[in-house]
């Protein structure tokens, strides 16, 4: 039997009276690449903050590994081996690209062989021609792969990924795609995403958020074509 | 960057020498000794502030709480060497313990800035009350406002009576700084200093890393204490006298002031904006035309109007503009060429 490497039971986070995440129960398997969808106020990015430890949940209970995580804090959710992406980019602006991969690097291994993993990843991503350019200069699409660099270089076994095409050109959802892709050779990678190009280019299974609960969970074609999903997120423009 | 001395060390090395051993040529050693140990009490907070991003407002309370430990702790053991090592542990006992309970309270920006100056301030109330005979520490009595004179001074190590003072202070004094400055330098070039760094930029992606921020502001807080703390061990030293002066708001916000016109972000720009404005503010102090203070706030006001980045910084992009055009414009070859043979490389570029 594959490895369960995320588990949710009954998480629930309330925001005064708003149920914004509902009873979610969620299970993903070692090298599982899902996505979350749902539209606006779905829940997604709420359960997601849960999951990552940047909200404490109402109720329920998340394991990684078979290890409870409930109201851990993000750092040490980040410890176990976790890659997190926010959904608005967190870089550090006022560093160079190494600087940046390299610290994330630094933190599963001392500090020279954080710098060749570094290396590794730049060549990798393409990002040599901008290694020694400070974030805050670069365009927005290359502070993504930036972001996605300091998640590869630590060699995370479970990636989480909010929003990672916003915002970005066809040709970097594209490379973005790639880069994830290569990422489930060895994590397991959920994503939460609007983007419905981007889903159908890589998406195999999808979760369905609606009104804070999971409306459905199923292959992509199969949720794209499902009519339920279609009225309440798609509409008609995805026919 | 890697943990080595380079070039540019050796440089600076050299520079500071023949400074400490030119400057009492120009200023007398008295006012020089005053100008080093603000230039040290500049620097940290130019540490913690400049390259932590945490904007403290009682940098003078561990400025302060050094002095008084020196003093309290000289005429109780009445040798130098462990007062002067109790006024850099104490300190930064005290900014750890505070410090945990900002940090682990999440508290960021303005509160920080709050409770710090408001500490500053319980330590300005308390010692100004403190004249009557029950408030004792072994011998030594606070004495309010009137501060502690008469303490041991400085001597060399295990001999009470050879005084270090005058001239020698003022070597021992330098000297000091320019170990802080590479004690900084070095610290700076750790994974952890830059990792601080790291955090001043962006707290949350740091700790989505993975690292515990709140210990590592923590330290952070409580070296720039330990070096503020040296200071005012120096400061009570130089003085012969402590005074609840240093916990005054006044000598915080001059730290914070010192920081901007040096030029945050750097290690030489607080130093040199401390011992710039100190000494600016010694000779207006021997007018009576103008007010010192107008005169600091209007410095102030001018720096952030017209040179935000303070003057290291800005002295740095001026010689870079007028004296280093050939070797950026090298650079910039040398970058294009480097550029173009991994565009090469690539598949897709």
């Amino acid at each position: 039997m594959v490895e369960t490497v995320l588990e949710t039971v009954g998480l629930t986070k309330r925001f005064g009276g708003v149920v914004a995440s509902d009873n979610i129960n969620f299970t993903l398997k070692a090298r599982e690449l899902r996505c979350l969808i749902g539209p606006n106020g779905a829940g997604k990015s709420t359960f997601f903050k849960c999951v990552t430890g940047l909200h404490a949940p109402t109720e329920g209970q998340v394991f990684m590994r078979g290890q409870e995580t409930t109201r851990w804090h993000p750092h040490e959710i980040a410890s176990l081996g976790v890659g997190i992406k926010t959904q608005v980019p967190n870089v550090m602006d006022g560093l160079t690209v190494f600087e940046n991969i390299w610290m994330a690097g630094r933190r599963f291994a001392p500090s020279r062989e954080a710098a060749e993993k570094a290396h590794d990843v730049i060549d990798r991503l393409a990002l040599g021609a901008i290694a020694k350019t400070e974030l805050g200069h670069l365009a927005h699409g290359d502070r993504q792969r930036v972001e996605l660099g300091l998640v590869a270089v630590a060699d995370p076994w479970l990636v989480l990924l909010d929003e990672p095409a916003a915002g970005m050109t066809a040709e970097d959802v594209e490379r973005m795609s790639q880069i994830i892709h290569e990422l489930t050779r060895t994590a397991a990678v959920v994503i939460v995403e609007h983007d419905m190009q981007f889903i159908r280019s890589i998406a195999s299974t999808v979760t369905v958020f609606h009104q804070g609960a999971v409306l459905m969970e199923d292959h992509v074609d199969k949720v794209m074509s499902d009519p339920v999903v279609r009225n309440i997120y798609l509409g008609r423009k995805a026919s | 960057m890697s943990l080595s001395w380079g070039k540019n060390d050796i440089l600076a090395v050299v520079i500071a020498l023949f400074l400490i051993w030119f400057m009492p040529s120009v200023i007398g050693t008295y006012t020089l000794t005053v100008l080093i140990i603000y230039g040290m009490l500049g620097l940290s907070l130019g540490l913690i502030w400049g390259f932590g991003g945490i904007l403290c407002f009682g940098q003078a309370a561990f400025f302060g709480l050094g002095a008084y430990t020196y003093a309290i702790a000289a005429i109780n053991i009445g040798e130098s060497t462990f007062p002067m090592f109790l006024a850099v542990i104490v300190p930064a006992l005290f900014a750890a313990l505070l410090g945990a309970m900002m940090f682990y309270g999440r508290l960021t920006d303005v509160y920080l800035g709050v409770i710090t100056l408001v500490v500053t301030l319980i330590f300005f109330k308390f010692v100004n009350s403190t004249a009557g005979p029950q408030y004792v520490i072994g011998e030594a009595r606070i004495g309010g406002f009137n501060g502690i004179p008469g303490f041991q001074t400085l001597n060399i190590p295990g001999q009470p009576d050879e005084y270090i003072w005058g001239d020698a202070l003022y070597y021992v004094c330098a000297v000091s700084l320019l170990l802080v400055y590479f004690f900084v330098t070095w610290l700076l070039r750790t994974s952890f200093g830059r990792i601080a760094v790291g955090i001043r930029e962006n707290e949350t992606r740091v700790s989505l890393m993975g690292y515990d921020v709140r210990a590592r502001k923590t330290i952070l807080f409580s070296i720039g204490a330990a070096i503020a703390g040296l200071a005012g061990g120096f400061f009570a030293n130089w003085g012969e006298i402590v005074t609840p002066g240093l916990f005054s708001l006044g000598q915080s916000a001059e730290i914070i002031i010192w920081c901007i016109v040096g030029g945050l972000g750097t290690r030489f720009g607080p130093i040199i904006g401390a011992a710039g404005l100190a000494y600016l503010k010694f000779l207006l102090g021997q007018q009576s035309f103008i007010d010192n203070t107008l005169i600091t706030g209007i410095i102030l006001v001018l720096f952030v109007l017209f040179l935000p980045k303070g003057i290291v910084p800005a002295a740095v992009s001026l010689w870079k503009a007028s004296f280093g055009k050939r070797a950026s414009r090298k650079n910039t070859h040398r970058r294009q060429a480097r550029n173009m043979a991994q565009r090469e490389g690539r598949p897709n570029g």
